[in-house]
């Protein structure tokens, strides 16, 4: 069930999409620039259409079925906001058109900005930054800005947990900060109270902090963990990946977070889009607003009864800078902006409500089945070990694999590092009790084979496009073109 | 709002996790802070968020409805109606990052066409899975640059006719690094010289010289010199190019570049006011190791069926945290598709028109200004779709004027460069017809000072 490339596909001579003659006198393009050769493949249109259909039914997708990517918050994307991103009036906008007319943005903007720091709690939003990634490195390098803007040069270090994203050291590293990691309690999953007490000197720079944890657990002691390190000058970044979990039931600039980026692909429904575009709007507290990265929308004439207000770009004067061309990523805006306006305070608080019950729901369902080492009522997800002593040789990927025989997307796998053999499982809201159960009857009878056929888990995949593929070979070959270049 | 349960679903199930009500579930949570009254607006259907966002976008003023001569990196092609159909395949759109192979082969097999493409298109050997636009894709060249050299080298020059976003982001990206010196664009350097003139800055503690091709004024200068002398230094080059000029032009891998980046929004992208665009990054093999961002690979199963995997995942910050080559994770996939499916129906002749439509119309457009009293062209030839032209008035006075006539004016280049006062830039593309460029030279000439 293999789809040949398109080079394979392509035919000399064949035309696809064709372009009116020049309508203009021909000037002539010096001889010596021209390139010689233009090697793109040569397709029809139904050739270029079909191969991209077929290429399609070979993905998993949350239209398809159920996603429980843990720490990917893999909800339903209405559809209505792929509508609305594409409005004429929106996606037809060239970014350096005069502010009187891309009024209409400049409004989603800021409403934008101002819902986002309503939700979060924090004093401004810079709607900027591309991806959650991208908005961990504007969050670092505020609070560098922010200890050398005040000549506290000493600060050359950020505490990151154990169990945190791989992101957040390599953000702090990018940012010039040495990485300090931070043990876990064993029994609880938090924090370790008092290794952070020892850690926290004026050395430290800041905390980066996800809550609730990539253990799908709510810091139990949060607001001590935030004194002690504001207590020792340092700041608290929060890492708003779990931030489904919180919408309306608390706000981590109330729990004294400083900084936090949002997902928007993941926390208010944008598409993840087989792997981007994100977005990752930062907020900070009111003593960072003008270190956030430039440009933000401020309302520069306010409105009467019979005229809107009137919206402009504004620089902070301490901004960090530019972290992107442009203003973001506004096509992602638009449907965050329609899918919290379909919300509103209510919905949203039972978007986290119902994500937390769906997750308790379905760690309820399969609990005699798979360990789980930390015994606490989760968030919006939970990660279980995939091992059993009874079949040593079962891993978490040979469930993970096995899970797509029976038509559902595996959980995250070894991840977080703390836990063996994790399988991280985040069901989201939109999911259905019919679907949970279908989903845990799937991992129950995965427990029965482990132990009877062991062999049909290592083998599985066996009923995908294609069965497991050779990492190892891949990296070996290097095979990352449908053609190999030549060597000169 | 899409929420699936019923009232007597959720009981059932809080009955069986064994607790009383939803309130429960959050007891771990600072009560002090629980349940805050959010201020935000009551929710809407989605018929009335339909017509929300339909007023708000009708409160701007679209390209659609003017004639269009803003460029600057982002640019009004035209898109064929097959590149936004198949996006919205929710195969493609509501899929993640390829972390399962078995079960991404659709969007691995995608992304190995699209590095195929990229890898074509530049004249060089690898392309990554993409950045998040032509800034971070800059910027993560100077990142590769400095680390290739392993704290050895730490100078980065860059040409001031590198878009001024992409500077910008260069450095916001390098700010943490204090040894790192970025040079090159000062106040007193002329913004329309050749590379060449960054020649006398090279030495042998500079790590990268950046250059655009053609540059952000348009102009097309051939790049083996100053390619040639920055390898002399052991300096690595860095090319910033605009994909549909590369239909036409040679392509910069054929100069020799060590790493080409760019804005891919071009290819079958919107305008979208910014946003999302398609960062897109090349080099050559020997450095296919210090890339950042994703890689896919071609492999087999175990029965021998071809398959792709993301490869060389080491690199990476979810395996290596602190010393990956960069934080990135998600790159811009769903743009990255749509590039693949531009490139793919265009195709070698559908590009090449495309690129010629652009050249031929902006060289008309061009010659038809500097025809005009008081309006010339000051952009070197040749020059691809953008040229720089020289006013008799302010720009934001002429493109007053122009707007009431319907017509979108260029950029005004003071807002870039202060010393380029009463300098446009022009962009032309296919979409711009010989009536709309004659248009604009009309109202061009009537412009009064006010």
């Amino acid at each position: 069930m293999t789809e040949p490339t398109i080079y394979e596909l392509s035919v000399p001579g064949r035309v696809g999409i064709k372009f009116p003659q020049p309508d203009v006198p021909l000037s002539e393009i010096p001889q010596e620039l021209l390139r010689e050769d233009l090697p793109l493949p040569e397709l029809s249109e139904l050739d270029v259409v079909r191969h991209f259909t077929h290429l399609s039914s070979l993905n998993y997708s949350i239209d398809g079925g159920f996603y429980p990517l843990g720490s990917c918050t893999m909800k339903y994307n209405p559809k209505i906001n792929e509508a609305v991103a594409r409005l004429p009036g929106f996606s037809y906008i060239h970014p350096l058109q005069p502010v009187d007319l891309i009024q209409g943005n400049l409004a989603l903007m800021y409403l934008l900005q101002e819902w986002l720091k309503e939700i979060g709690g924090f004093a401004g939003v810079s709607l900027q930054p591309a991806a959650g990634a991208q908005g961990e490195f504007v969050g670092v390098s505020i609070i560098n800005a922010y200890h050398r803007e005040r000549g506290d040069h000493k600060r050359t270090k950020i505490l990151i947990p154990d169990s945190a994203h791989g992101t957040n050291p390599a953000s702090s590293a990018m940012s010039g900060f040495s990485i300090v990691s931070l043990p876990s309690d064993p029994v609880r999953g938090n924090v370790d109270l008092d290794s952070l007490k020892s850690l926290c000197d004026d050395s430290i720079a800041g905390l980066m902090l996800t809550n609730p944890n990539t253990l799908g657990l709510f810091e139990e002691h949060i607001c001590e963990i935030t004194e002690i390190v504001h207590q020792a000058g340092g700041l608290v970044y929060g890492d708003g990946a779990n931030l489904n979990a919180l919408l309306g039931i608390v706000r981590p600039g109330d729990l004294g977070i400083d900084i936090m980026h949002y997902n928007l692909h993941k926390t208010f429904s944008t598409p993840h889009g087989g792997g981007g575009p994100g977005c990752g709007p930062v907020g900070v507290a009111s003593h960072l607003v003008d270190y956030l990265p430039s440009p933000i929308v401020i309302i520069s004439e306010e409105g009467t009864s019979e005229m809107p207000p009137y919206y402009d770009f504004y620089t902070p004067p301490k901004s960090i800078g530019r972290v992107k061309s442009f203003y973001g990523q506004f096509g992602m805006m638009v449907r965050a902006f329609t899918y919290i306006s379909m919300h509103g305070p209510e919905g949203l608080r039972k978007v986290s409500e119902y994500a937390v019950l769906n997750a308790n729901y379905l760690l309820s369902l399969i609990q005699e089945d798979y360990h789980l080492p930390y015994q606490r009522t989760c968030m919006h997800e939970f990660v279980v070990e995939g091992r059993w002593q009874d079949a040593p040789e079962v891993r978490a990927l040979d469930i993970s694999k096995r899970l797509m025989d029976y038509k559902f997307h595996p959980p995250t796998n070894y991840f977080p590092l703390i836990v063996h053999e994790a399988l991280m499982i985040e069901p989201t809201e939109t999911e259905s009790k019919q679907t949970l159960e279908a989903f845990a009857n799937a991992l129950k009878s995965i427990a029965k084979e482990a132990r009877t056929n062991p062999e049909l888990l290592k083998t599985a995949p066996h009923s995908t496009p294609v069965g497991r593929l050779d990492e190892v070979k891949a990296a070996k070959d290097l095979v990352l073109c449908c053609w190999i270049p030549e060597q000169e | 709002m899409f929420i699936p349960h019923t009232d007597s679903e959720r009981d059932e199930m809080l009955k069986t996790i064994g607790v009383k009500s939803l309130e429960d579930l959050f007891a771990n949570v600072p009560a002090k802070f629980r349940f805050p009254q959010l201020n935000l607006p009551p929710a809407l259907c989605e018929m009335e968020a339909f017509a929300q966002a339909q007023e708000l976008s009708m409160a701007n003023v679209s390209t659609q409805e003017l004639i269009c001569f803003l460029g600057a990196g982002a640019y009004h092609h035209y898109i064929p109606a097959l590149v936004d159909n198949l996006l919205q395949r929710g195969e493609f759109y509501s899929s993640y990052t390829p972390y399962q192979p078995e079960v991404s082969q659709g969007t691995l097999q995608a992304i190995f066409e699209y590095q195929s493409l990229i890898s074509a298109l530049t004249g060089m050997d690898v392309s990554n899975a993409s950045h998040y636009d032509g800034a971070t894709a800059t910027a993560e060249a100077g990142i590769m640059a400095i680390s290739n050299f392993r704290g050895t080298r730490n100078k980065i020059i860059v040409s001031k006719s590198v878009h001024p976003h992409y500077r910008q982001t260069l450095r916001t990206y390098l700010q943490g690094n204090s040894s790192v010196l970025i040079v090159g664009d000062e106040q007193d350097k002329d913004p329309l010289s050749s590379p060449d003139a960054l020649e006398p800055l090279m030495d042998y503690q500079t790590a990268l010289v950046i250059v655009q091709y053609p540059d952000f004024f348009g102009q097309i200068f051939a790049l083996d010199h100053i390619i040639r002398k920055a390898h002399e230094y052991g300096a690595l080059v860095a090319v910033v190019t605009y994909p549909i000029s590369l239909g036409l032009i040679k392509p910069p891998g054929s100069f020799g570049a060590d790493i080409v980046v760019g804005e891919g929004q071009s290819l079958g992208i919107p305008l979208s006011f910014g946003g999302p665009y398609l960062g897109f990054f090349a080099t050559k093999k020997e450095y296919v190791r210090k890339i950042s961002g994703r890689l896919v690979g071609e492999t087999t199963d175990a029965q021998g069926r071809k398959g792709y995997v993301l490869t060389l995942t080491p690199r990476e910050q979810h395996i290596r945290r602190e010393k990956a080559t960069s934080n990135i994770c998600t790159n811009q996939g769903l743009m990255a598709l749509a590039a693949t499916i531009y490139l793919s129906a265009l195709g070698k002749h559908g590009l090449k028109q495309v690129a010629n439509l652009c050249y031929q119309k902006a060289q008309y457009a061009a010659d038809s200004i500097n025809q005009l009293d008081g309006f010339s062209v000051v952009s070197k030839r040749p020059f691809f779709n953008e040229f720089v032209v020289q006013c008799p008035y302010p720009v934001d006075e002429i493109n007053n004027h122009l707007l009431e006539h319907g017509i979108l004016g260029g950029v005004d280049l003071k807002t870039f460069y202060p010393e380029l006062e009463q300098h446009m830039l022009i962009a032309v593309t296919e979409m711009n017809t010989r009536e709309e460029i004659d248009a604009l030279c009309h109202v061009l000439q009537e412009v009064k000072h006010d």
